[in-house]
C-alpha cells in the first residue's frame, strides 16, 4: 500500500519547474493549444503597439504609456503560456523568484532614470555659468 | 500509517493537495526530484541575467536622448524590419514550445524538425539586426558616434549575442538527442534551452517597445 501511495505522490509531486505546464506528458492536443493561445495573444499585442504607434489615434502624450502597459502585458502573456509561471499553489517558488528579480529590475530601471534626470535638472547649462562668472 | 483512501479521495478533489494530507511532512520528504532543482536553479540565472539586462536598459534610457549632433533614433530606426524580426522571434519561441512536447511524449521527428524550425527562425532574426547594424554603421552611426548610439549597440547587441549564444545550444541540443536519444540528463538539458529562448523573447519584448517603438515616436 505505501509503494502505491509513494507513486501517488511522484505523479502529482509538490512542485513544477519552471517552464513545465503539466506533469502529465498525455493531452498533447490542449498542450499545443496553450502555445497557441500564447502565440496569436502575444502576436496581437504586438501588432497593438505598432498600430498604436502609427495609427495616430492616441492622444500624442499618451502614446508612450499605452506603449509601456502593451509590453508588460505582452511579457505576462509570455510568462504564463510560453514560461508556465503560474499563479498555482505548484509554483509559489518560481513566482517568488520572479517577485524579487522583477523589484531589482525596477528598482534599477526607475532609479537610474529618477537620479539622472534629477541630475540633470540640477546641472546648469554650460552657456548660463560662463555668464554668470562675467 | 494513514487510510489509503485520504490519498484516493484528494486525487480528484485537490489536484494541488492543499489539504496536506501526506504521510511524511513537507520537512523530511528530502530533496525535490532532479528536474525541479535543475530548472529551478537555471529559472535563478535567467532572472539574474534580466537584471544584467536591467543594467543596460537603465543605461540606454539615461543617454538615449544624448545624441552629440548625430542622428536620432527617430531618423535611423526602421520599424518594418523591427516588425519582421519580432515576428520571427515570436515564432521561434512557438516552434521552441512544440519542441519541448515533442521531448516530452519522446517524438524524435517531431522534435528534430520543430527544433530546425526555431533554429532558422533563430537564424532569420540574427541575420536582419546584422544586416541592421552594418547598415547603421555604413551610415557613420556606429557605436562610437554619440553615447546614445553606444547604448544603442550595446543594448541590442547584447540581446543578439545573447541570440548567438542559443543558436549554438540549441545545435548540440539537436545533436545530442540526435545521438544519444531521450537521455534523463540531456531532456533536462533541453528544458534548460527551452527556459533561456523563451526569456530571450520577453527581453526583445522590452526591446523593440522601448528602443525602437518609443524611440521613433519621440
Amino acid at each position: 500500500m505505501s509503494s502505491h501511495h509513494e507513486a501517488h505522490r511522484d505523479e502529482r509531486g509538490a512542485d513544477l519547474a519552471p517552464g513545465e505546464d503539466t506533469q502529465d506528458p498525455k493531452g498533447i492536443v490542449q498542450r499545443v493549444q496553450g502555445y497557441l493561445i500564447g502565440l496569436v495573444l502575444a502576436a496581437s499585442l504586438t501588432a497593438a503597439s505598432f498600430w498604436a504607434l502609427k495609427s495616430g489615434l492616441i492622444y500624442g502624450p499618451g502614446v508612450p504609456v499605452a506603449l509601456i502597459a502593451l509590453a508588460i502585458a505582452q511579457m505576462g502573456v509570455h510568462l504564463v503560456f510560453f514560461l508556465h509561471i503560474t499563479t498555482g499553489p505548484d509554483n509559489a517558488n518560481n513566482v517568488l523568484a520572479l517577485a524579487f528579480g522583477v523589484l531589482i529590475v525596477a528598482l534599477v530601471l526607475i532609479g537610474s532614470i529618477w537620479i539622472m534626470a534629477n541630475l540633470d535638472h540640477n546641472t546648469m547649462p554650460a552657456g548660463m555659468m560662463q555668464q554668470m562668472q562675467r | 500509517m494513514s487510510n489509503p483512501a485520504a490519498g484516493k479521495t484528494s486525487d480528484g478533489e485537490d489536484p494541488h493537495n492543499l489539504g496536506h494530507d501526506d504521510d511524511v511532512p513537507i520537512s523530511e520528504q528530502g530533496p525535490a526530484p532532479k528536474r525541479i532543482v535543475v530548472a529551478y536553479g537555471f529559472w535563478i540565472f535567467l532572472l539574474s541575467d534580466f537584471i544584467l539586462f536591467s543594467g543596460f536598459f537603465a543605461g540606454y534610457a539615461v543617454l538615449s536622448g544624448a545624441t552629440a549632433g548625430g542622428p536620432s533614433g527617430r531618423e535611423l530606426f526602421e520599424l518594418p524590419l523591427v516588425a519582421v524580426e519580432t515576428a520571427l522571434l515570436l515564432v521561434s519561441s512557438f516552434t521552441c514550445g512544440l519542441a519541448g512536447i515533442a521531448l516530452t511524449v519522446r517524438n524524435m521527428r517531431w522534435f528534430q524538425s520543430t527544433m530546425a524550425a526555431t533554429f532558422v527562425l533563430g537564424a532569420g532574426f540574427l541575420a536582419l539586426e546584422a544586416y541592421e547594424f552594418t547598415h547603421l554603421i555604413g551610415e557613420g552611426a556606429g557605436p562610437g558616434r554619440s553615447a546614445f548610439l553606444s547604448a544603442f549597440f550595446a543594448l541590442v547587441g547584447c540581446h543578439g549575442l545573447h541570440v548567438l549564444l542559443g543558436l549554438v545550444w540549441l545545435t548540440t541540443m539537436m545533436a545530442q538527442v540526435g545521438a544519444k536519444g531521450f537521455r534523463d540528463d540531456i531532456e533536462r538539458r533541453v528544458q534548460c534551452f527551452a527556459l533561456f529562448w523563451h526569456a530571450l523573447d520577453i527581453i526583445w519584448v522590452a526591446v523593440f517597445t522601448m528602443v525602437y517603438l518609443l524611440g521613433s515616436g519621440t
